[in-house]
Order: C-alpha cells, then structure tokens, then sequence
C-alpha cells in the first residue's frame, strides 16, 4: 500500500480576479456551476485528514471568490491539520481575515506578479499591486506567517533584486521565487515567458546573494528547461500530496488533466482514500516499475523521479518517457530547439480568461 | 551548535499535533510537516521559550535513559534550520 498523503492542495474555485498568462490552472477552466458544494467540500476535508493529509492548502483561482470560505476554512482548522491560504489579495479585508484566522487559518501565501507596479498590474491583467500591499499589511498586523510567492519569467526575471526588496518591506518570512513551470496557460504562452539563460544567470546570483543576508527564508524553484537534469517533481507520483480540482477531480498533481487516458477519477464517485490507493490514474507512475531507459538505470532516479510526467506527455507524447528535459533523454535536443526559438523572438501575452 | 543555556520555542506559524494516521506526534509549519519519534516529539513540546536546554534535558531524563544536554542541543539545533523552533542569539 501506498504511504498516505501529507498534503491536499484544494483547488476551491478556478475563479480569479486576475488574469495572470503563465497560470497553472488548465486551459479548460471549471464553470462555477461545476464546482463542488460547501458540504462535499467539507467531506473531501473529512475524507483527506482520515487518509492522512496534515496540510490544507486552499487554493485555486482565487479562494476569497467562494463565498463559503468562512465554512470551509472553520471545517479543514477543525480536523487538526494546518491551514494554508493561498490567495492572490484581491478582496482580503482586514475583517474577513480576522474572520479567517479565528476559524483556523495558520499560514498566507500571497501571490506577488512584479516589484514595479505598472508591470505587475500588465502581468496580473488588472490593477492589482497596490492590493497586494495592503494584503501583505494585514497578513503581518494579524500575526501570521506570511509567505510572499513570485512567479518568475522573461517579464519580471530583471526584477528579483527589487522583488526580494519588496517582500522584505512587506514583512514576508518566506519568500518562494518560482520560475514559470510550463503547464496548463504557461505552456500557452512559453514563447512570452521563457527567459534567456542571461536572465537566469544574473537572477541566480542575486538570489544566492539575498539568501546570504535575509532573515527571510527564500526558496528557489528552478527554470528546469535550461536545466542537465529534471525537477523531482512532486517528489514521485502519488507519493506525498494530492489535488482536488474544483469539480471533484482527484490528481497526482494539478496539472495531470493534461495527460491522456490516465482516467481521473472523481471524488463524486468513489472515495478519496480508494483513489489514492487504488485508482489507475495514481498507481500508473509509482514507485520505480513503469520506469523506462535511460531512467530505469540510472542512479538519479532516486534524486528526481524521472522528473515530470506531465511534461513528458506534453512535449513527447508519452508521459512514460523520460521527462525530455533532462539531459540524458534522447528528445533533449527538442527541449534545445524550443529554448532556441522561444527565448529570442518577442511573443504576445495571451491573458487567462476568466471562467464565469 | 545550539548553547546549552538556549531557552528555544516554536516557530512563528509553527503547530503540534497528533496524527493517528501515523500514530505519531507531528510538527506543522508553512508548506512542511515532521513526522516526530518519542523523544524529539518530548523535545518540541518543552521547546516553551523559558526552559533552557539543560533543564529540557533534565526533564527528559525523568522518562527516558541515557539523555544528554549535548544531544538535545544537536535535535533543537538541527529544528532550528527547518525554521520548527527558535532560539535567540
């Protein structure tokens, strides 16, 4: 049997105030009227913490969006695990915070687009930056840790020194700079988003730089396309977390809908605890078995996994390959091509649509 | 290494809990989660910001052998890097 799961990532609504082109979200966003209810939300919850999940991190879209948020929040600070509210700001008050901290919130992630406020309100799509400020104020005069994430690209790459200032400034005790991960609206618009291996090179050695001297905790998330070897994504299919789309899909990871004929099953349909142990979709890339060369083999696979499954379907075709960035895939010259392409030429932005 | 007259504390952010799923004490904390053995789950919860390690390690030696300062100062010091507890100083 599979060990449990530590996390559920609860992808409450997919709708969102903003409308940021490199989102995770699929391109195929999830009708309101779609979404799971108040009281089957609340069974996920139930049905998670009974599986195993310590961590409740509710997300989305935009989770402020659900108006129920106040129940849900109440539910998951209930069964004893940690709370964690992922959220773009938009629509934080100080008075529904404080509501949300009382029901048991214990952690907010607050999404930051850029440090210069005409770029991260273009990225966001909307006027969003000076929100951002006073969300990030209220989050630290409430007196919770606050993590302040940064998705990173060709359009803000320049800007991480001011970035690392401006999450500092906003009291931040984390700081999680992402380099864009090619998924669901990202992978849409890569050719606008990737950066150049100058970019990286420059933003690599003010991260390591601010890492010296903050009191910050900053994590870094590599750019994995201009990487040798693969992220250990998720560190191994179905092995530590899980993801609940908002209308009850149950997936290894949140972009795993991409993959074709994995058979995603629904927690509408079965429970959560026989999906994760038993279901197709999550045993079809456990362990080390489905493994082919040049990974079966390799000492590395106990490092990353064979990378990513999803991207190994996306730019292959297989999602049983070798994830093609890695530099011992016979497809990484196709990874080459598209760095080549893609960095240089000026690309459109084309913004995540807001699902209704 | 962490001084032996260190009086440590949680975290900010940083909870405890008991998981039946694992039947095992648990530390909680942004985007992460330890999975805590008897005596390091005995550590964290003396971890109050008033005792020192000496006396955390003297009251440890009431219900297990064999515990030295030196060792609880080596776990609160390996906490200590994953942010689970504070210590001033």
């Amino acid at each position: 049997m599979a060990d449990a799961p530590f996390g559920l990532l609860a992808e409450l609504t997919h709708r969102c105030p903003l409308q940021c082109g490199y989102c995770s979200n699929p391109l195929e966003l999830v009708q309101r009227s779609a979404e799971l209810s108040t009281d089957e939300w609340c069974s996920v919850f139930d049905q998670a913490r009974a599986l195993g999940v310590l961590q409740f991190h509710l997300s989305g879209g935009e989770p402020l969006a659900r108006r129920d948020l106040p129940e849900l929040v109440a539910h998951a600070g209930g069964l004893g695990g940690y709370v964690n509210l992922v959220t773009s700001g938009l629509g934080l008050t100080a008075a529904r915070l404080a509501d949300l901290r009382g029901r048991g919130v214990d952690h907010v992630q607050l999404s930051v687009q850029d440090a210069v406020r005409a770029n991260a309100d273009l990225i966001a799509g909307v006027r969003a930056f000076d929100h951002k400020l006073t969300a990030a104020r209220l989050v630290v005069e409430a007196g919770l840790p606050l993590t302040v994430n940064v998705v990173l690209h060709r359009r803000n790459l320049d800007h991480v020194g001011e970035i690392i200032d401006l999450a500092e400034r906003m009291g931040a005790d984390r700081l999680e700079l992402a380099n864009t991960q090619y998924y669901g609206w990202a992978l849409r618009n890569r050719a606008a988003l990737l950066p150049t291996r100058e970019q990286l090179d420059r933003a690599g050695a003010i991260v390591a730089g601010a890492r010296e001297r903050s009191r910050m905790e900053i994590v870094y998330v590599i750019a994995d396309y201009h990487e040798a070897h693969p992220k250990p994504c998720m560190y191994g299919w179905g092995a530590r977390q899980l993801t609940v789309a908002p209308d009850g899909d149950v997936l290894p990871c949140p972009a795993a809908g991409v993959i074709d004929g994995l058979g995603v099953e629904n927690v509408r349909d079965r429970p959560l605890g026989e999906i994760w142990h038993g279901s197709e979709s999550f045993n079809a890339f456990r362990g080390f078995d489905w493994m082919r060369e040049p990974c079966r083999s390799c000492a590395r696979k106990e490092v990353d996994f064979g990378g990513c499954r999803c991207q190994a379907f996306q730019l292959t075709g297989d999602a049983a390959n070798t994830d093609p960035v890695c530099s011992l895939s016979p497809r990484r010259p196709e990874v080459d091509l598209i760095l080549a392409e893609e960095t240089t030429a000026p690309a459109a932005l084309t913004m995540r649509k807001v699902a209704r | 290494m962490t001084e032996l007259d260190a009086t440590p504390r949680l975290g900010k952010g940083v909870k405890t809990s008991y998981d039946q799923t694992r039947d095992s004490h648990v530390v909680l904390f942004p985007e992460g989660v330890l999975v805590l053995n008897e005596t390091a789950a005995a550590v964290v919860g003396l971890c109050d910001g008033r005792t020192t390690i000496t006396g955390i390690a003297a009251r440890l030696a009431e219900d297990f052998d064999g515990v030295r300062p030196e060792d609880v100062a080596a776990l609160v010091a390996r906490l200590t890097a994953r942010k689970v507890v504070e210590t001033d100083g």
